[in-house]
C-alpha cells in the first residue's frame, strides 16, 4: 500500500561535524603524519578525532613560531593588549559553544562548565591589561654609583614551548598561554592530550583575534611522543612545563639543558592536577608573565 | 713566604724574537678629518722608548697562614678526608698556602650548618638586624680593602690597580647596597608575600673570586637564605680572608659556610638534596651539567656563564673614547671577563683607522707584575687556561686570520700572554665564535647596521655587548635588537650593584644586581 506523503516521517537533519585539526603558523592544517587518535568524553563515548601531531609537525610549528616573533615583539605594547582583549570579545562570542565543549571534554555539569569559560574569557581581560604595564612594574631605573645612566627593561625570551595543564582544558591552557604572549613571545603550544577540543576550538578564536599566525601554534596529541622532542628542539628557548607529568619532567629538563632553556614549573609542593584555576588570587601573577621575559640593562654615560 | 721578593726578571722577546707583521699602510683619515696620531704615538710594534721605574704594592699587609681548613658551622675545620691543596701565585708560578680539599661529606656537614642557622637564626631573624649584619661585612671589608686588594692580586695574578680600584670598592658597595634591602623585603615584590629560599649552593669562579663572592653572598644573606658557597680550587684564599671578616662581624655560626675543593665537590654542593636554592657563575659547560643536576627537582636556579660578546663602532663614533673602550673591553682582568668585548665590529669605513689606533695603544699597555701599581696586564690565572688561550690563538693564525701583538716584554717566570690583535677574521673562525678568556680580540667588519646586529647575534651566547656612536636613535634601536643581557652604549665593562647583570641564550639565565639580583633568591610562590 502507497504511503501517503502526509505519512512519511520528517527527514532527520544530519549534523555537519567538525574535524580537529592543528594550528600552525596561521593555518589550520591535518598532522604531516596522518595520524588521528579518538577522543572521548568522560563516560567513554567518542566525541570526534583529533590529530596525532608528529615530531614534522613540531618542527613546523616551531618554524613559524620563530618566523613571527620579530613581528609580535615589535608590535607596541598596547597593540598586544587589544590584541588579547579582542581574543577575550571572540570567546564571549562563542561562549555557549565552550561550556558545551568543556562540559562534555571534562565531563563536568553545564554551570561548572559555565564558571570555566567565563574565567578563562576574565583572565584575557586581565591579561591583555598587562601589556604595557608589565615593564613599569619589572623594569628599573638603576642608580649606579658612577655617572651612567642605566636602566633594565623586559623584553621577550622568544619561542616558549607550552605543555598545557592536561585536567582543565580550557581555563587551565588559557592560565598558561595569555601570560606567555602577552610579553611578545610566540609559542607552541601541546594541548591536553585527552581532552584537546576546546583547545582546538579555541585556535579558531585565535585565528578571528587579529593575533598573527604563528604567535600561538598549537599541537594535539602524545605527550610521551612530542614532549622530548619539544624539550630538545634547540630552537625553543623556553619551556613551561606545567601540564608536564610527573614522570617527564626530569627527562624534559635534562633534555632542555642543552641550549639552557629557561624553564617554567609549577612552584614547590603544587600539584598542577589539582591546581584551582578558579582561584584568581593563586592563578594570576605577574611572575608568570615575567618569567618568560628576559631584563635587558642599557647603561650609558651621562656628560655634556 | 712573605718575605719573598719580585725581582724584576725579565727576557726581552716580542719584537727581536717574533718580529710583527708589517704594519697596515695608515688609511687617508676616512672621513675623519685629519687623524693624525699624537706626539707621544709609538710606531706600531716598537717598545716604550722608555722604562717604567718599579711601583710594587707591599704584600706585608697580608699575613697568611700556612693552611687554611674549611669554614662550616663557623669554625675552621679540616676536610673528613684529610687531604689539602696548594694554591699559587700565577705571577711566579710559587705556592701561596695549602687550602682543605673538600669532599662529599664536608658538604654534608656544611649543607646541615647552613639547613641549621636558617632555621634557628637567620631564618628567625627580623630583616632589622640582618640588615645590620651585612653593613657590618661591608664596613670591615672597606677597612681591610688594602689587604684583601693584595692578596686577590696574589692569588689571582690580576693587577693591583684593578683589585684596589675596581674589584674591592665593587665588593664592598655589594654589601652595602643588599644591607639595606634585608628590612625591605615585602618592597620588592609587593603583594606576593616574598620569602627566602632556605639554603643556597653557590659556586664561583677564579677570575674575579671576591667580587663574585659578593655577588652570591650579599643578596642571598639580605634575602634571608643561608649560604654555602665553594669558590674556585684555583683562586680560594680570599674567600677565607671573607671567612675571617663572618667572624669579625660577628655574623651566627653556619650561616655562611666555604667548602674549598675541587670540581666534583662543587656537583655534590649543587646535587644535594637539602639545597634549595643554585647560583653558579662560570663556564657554559660546567653550566649545563649543573641544569642537567638540577633537572627534575624543585631547586631554584641562575646561572652567569659564557659569552662572546661583540663591541660594535659606528663611523660615527667618538673614535679616541671608543678605542679606550675596546681596550679596556677586551683587556681588563687579561681578558678573563665573561662579558669582555671580544669581538670587535668596527663599520668598514673606519675600520683601518681604528685597528691604527688600537696597535697605538696596546703598544703603551704594560704586561707584568701584577703587584706592580703600574701594570695594566697581569698574569693569566692558571697554566690550563694559558694552555687554551695558546690554542686558540695558534687557531686563529691556522685559520688565515692576521695577528699582531706589540713588542711587550713579559716576565720571565709566571703565566702571561701578550695582548692580541686578530684582524680579517671570518665568523665562521674560532676565534670568532669560541670564548677564548684571554686577552685576545678578533676585528670582524661591517657596513650596515642591520649587518652588524646579525653578526652580533650570530653567536649561542648572549651576555653583553657594546655599541658606539653619536646617534642617540641608533643607540637605543641596536639596544633593543642586540640578544644580550647587559648593553653599554660608549661605554664598556661597567658594573654596579645596582644594575642587573645576567645573560641571554646560553650565556645563562637569572640577574645578579640590583632589584632582580635581589628576587632571585626570593619564593615569590609562597602563597600558590
Amino acid at each position: 500500500m502507497p504511503r501517503t506523503p502526509k505519512e512519511r516521517p520528517a527527514p532527520v537533519r544530519i549534523a555537519v561535524r567538525k574535524t580537529y585539526k592543528l594550528y600552525v603558523g596561521g593555518a589550520f592544517p591535518r598532522s604531516e603524519s596522518g595520524r588521528s587518535y579518538v577522543i572521548r568524553d568522560a563516560a567513554g563515548v567518542e566525541l570526534a578525532n583529533a590529530a596525532l601531531g608528529s615530531r614534522k609537525d613540531l618542527r613546523d610549528a616551531v618554524r613559524a613560531a620563530r618566523a613571527a616573533l620579530p613581528g609580535w615583539d615589535r608590535r607596541s605594547a598596547m597593540n598586544r593588549g587589544q590584541i588579547l582583549y579582542r581574543i577575550a570579545e571572540m570567546l564571549e562570542g562563542r561562549r555557549a559553544q565552550f561550556v558545551e565543549e568543556v562540559a562534555a571534554a571534562e565531563g563536568i555539569g553545564p554551570d561548572a562548565a559555565r564558571t570555566a569559560v567565563d574565567r578563562a574569557i576574565d583572565r584575557w581581560v586581565w591579561t591583555a591589561g598587562w601589556a604595557d604595564k608589565i615593564a613599569q612594574v619589572y623594569g628599573t631605573v638603576n642608580p649606579v654609583a658612577s655617572s651612567h645612566f642605566d636602566f633594565t627593561i623586559p623584553e621577550p625570551v622568544g619561542v616558549v614551548g607550552v605543555v598545557a595543564p592536561e585536567g582543565s582544558s580550557l581555563l587551565g591552557l588559557v592560565s598558561r598561554l595569555a601570560p606567555v604572549i602577552v610579553g611578545g613571545n610566540t609559542c607552541v603550544v601541546l594541548a591536553s592530550e585527552g581532552r584537546p577540543l576546546p583547545a582546538v576550538t579555541l585556535t579558531e578564536v585565535l585565528a578571528t583575534s587579529d593575533l598573527p599566525g604563528g604567535v600561538v601554534n598549537l599541537l594535539t596529541g602524545r605527550r610521551a611522543e612530542l614532549v622530548p622532542w619539544l624539550a630538545a628542539h634547540l630552537d625553543v628557548d623556553a619551556l613551561d612545563l606545567w601540564g608536564v607529568p610527573a614522570g617527564m619532567r626530569t627527562a624534559a629538563e635534562t633534555e632542555a639543558a642543552e641550549n639552557l632553556k629557561r624553564i617554567a614549573r609549577p612552584p614547590r609542593g603544587v600539584d598542577p592536577e589539582r591546581f584551582d584555576w578558579l582561584d584568581d588570587a593563586r592563578a594570576e601573577r605577574p611572575e608568570w608573565i615575567a618569567q618568560h621575559l628576559e631584563m635587558k640593562t642599557v647603561w650609558h654615560p651621562v656628560g655634556m | 713566604m712573605a718575605e719573598r721578593t719580585r725581582t724584576p726578571r725579565t727576557r726581552a722577546t716580542g719584537a727581536s724574537a717574533t718580529p710583527p707583521p708589517e704594519p697596515a699602510p695608515r688609511s687617508a683619515a676616512v672621513g675623519r678629518g685629519t687623524a693624525s696620531p699624537s706626539t707621544w704615538a709609538l710606531g706600531e710594534g716598537q717598545a716604550l722608548p722608555w722604562e717604567y721605574a718599579p711601583a710594587p704594592e707591599s704584600r706585608e699587609i697580608v699575613k697568611l697562614q700556612a693552611r687554611y681548613g674549611l669554614f662550616i658551622g663557623g669554625r675552621e675545620v679540616p676536610a673528613q678526608g684529610g687531604g689539602w691543596f696548594t694554591s699559587v701565585d700565577p705571577a711566579t708560578e710559587e705556592p701561596i698556602a695549602e687550602v682543605a680539599r673538600g669532599g662529599p661529606e664536608d658538604v654534608e656537614r656544611a649543607v646541615a650548618a647552613a639547613r641549621r642557622a636558617f632555621r634557628k637564626t637567620w631564618g628567625p631573624m627580623p630583616g632589622r638586624e640582618r640588615s645590620k649584619y651585612l653593613f657590618r661585612i661591608a664596613r670591615i671589608i672597606q677597612e681591610r680593602a688594602r689587604e684583601l686588594a693584595v692578596l686577590e692580586t696574589l692569588d689571582n695574578g690580576k693587577p693591583i690597580r684593578e683589585t684596589r680600584d675596581v674589584d674591592l670598592p665593587l665588593v664592598a658597595a655589594h654589601f652595602w647596597y643588599y644591607a639595606g634591602w634585608a628590612d625591605k623585603l615585602a618592597w620588592a615584590a609587593p603583594g606576593r608575600d616574598p620569602r627566602p629560599h632556605g639554603v643556597a649552593a653557590q659556586v664561583i669562579p677564579w677570575n674575579f673570586p671576591l667580587l663574585m663572592l659578593a655577588w652570591k653572598v650579599a643578596p642571598a644573606l639580605a634575602a634571608g637564605n643561608t649560604v654555602v658557597l665553594k669558590p674556585a680550587s684555583f683562586t680560594p684564599l680570599s674567600a677565607m680572608l671573607f671567612a675571617d671578616i663572618c667572624r669579625q662581624a660577628e655574623l651566627p655560626d653556619g650561616v655562611v659556610n666555604i667548602v674549598t675543593g675541587p670540581g666534583e665537590t662543587g656537583m655534590a654542593l649543587v646535587s644535594h638534596p637539602d639545597v634549595d636554592k643554585v647560583a653558579f657563575t662560570g663556564s657554559t659547560e660546567v653550566g649545563r651539567k649543573i641544569a642537567r643536576a638540577v633537572a627534575g627537582t624543585e631547586k631554584a636556579l641562575t646561572l652567569e656563564l659564557g659569552g662572546k660578546a661583540a663591541n660594535i663602532v659606528f663611523a660615527d663614533a667618538a673614535l679616541d673614547q671608543a678605542v679606550e673602550g675596546i681596550v679596556n673591553g677586551i683587556f681588563f682582568n687579561q681578558g678573563e671577563v665573561c662579558c669582555a668585548g671580544s669581538r670587535l665590529l668596527v663599520q668598514e669605513s673606519v675600520a683601518d683607522e681604528v685597528v691604527a689606533r688600537l696597535r697605538e695603544r696596546l703598544a703603551t699597555l704594560r704586561v707584568g707584575d701584577p703587584l706592580d701599581k703600574n701594570t695594566d696586564v697581569g698574569a693569566i690565572n692558571n697554566r690550563p687556561q694559558l694552555a687554551r688561550i695558546e690554542e686558540l690563538v695558534a687557531a686563529g693564525v691556522a685559520e688565515g686570520a692576521e695577528m699582531w701583538q706589540p713588542a711587550c716584554v713579559l716576565p720571565e717566570r709566571g703565566w702571561f700572554v701578550r695582548p692580541t690583535l686578530f684582524t680579517n677574521v671570518q665568523q665562521s673562525h674560532r676565534i670568532a665564535r669560541e670564548e677564548i678568556f684571554g686577552p685576545v680580540l678578533s676585528v670582524l667588519t661591517f657596513r650596515t647596521p642591520d649587518e652588524a646586529i646579525e653578526k652580533a647575534n650570530n653567536t649561542t651566547y648572549g651576555l653583553s655587548a657594546g655599541v658606539w656612536t653619536e646617534k642617540g636613535s641608533r643607540i637605543l634601536a641596536m639596544s633593543r635588537r642586540l640578544r644580550a643581557g647587559v648593553v653599554w652604549a660608549n661605554t664598556f665593562n661597567r658594573f654596579d650593584p645596582a644594575s642587573p647583570f645576567g645573560g641571554m641564550k646560553e650565556s645563562g639565565y637569572g640577574r645578579e644586581g640590583g632589584l632582580h639580583g635581589l628576587l632571585a633568591y626570593l619564593d615569590l610562590a609562597g602563597g600558590v
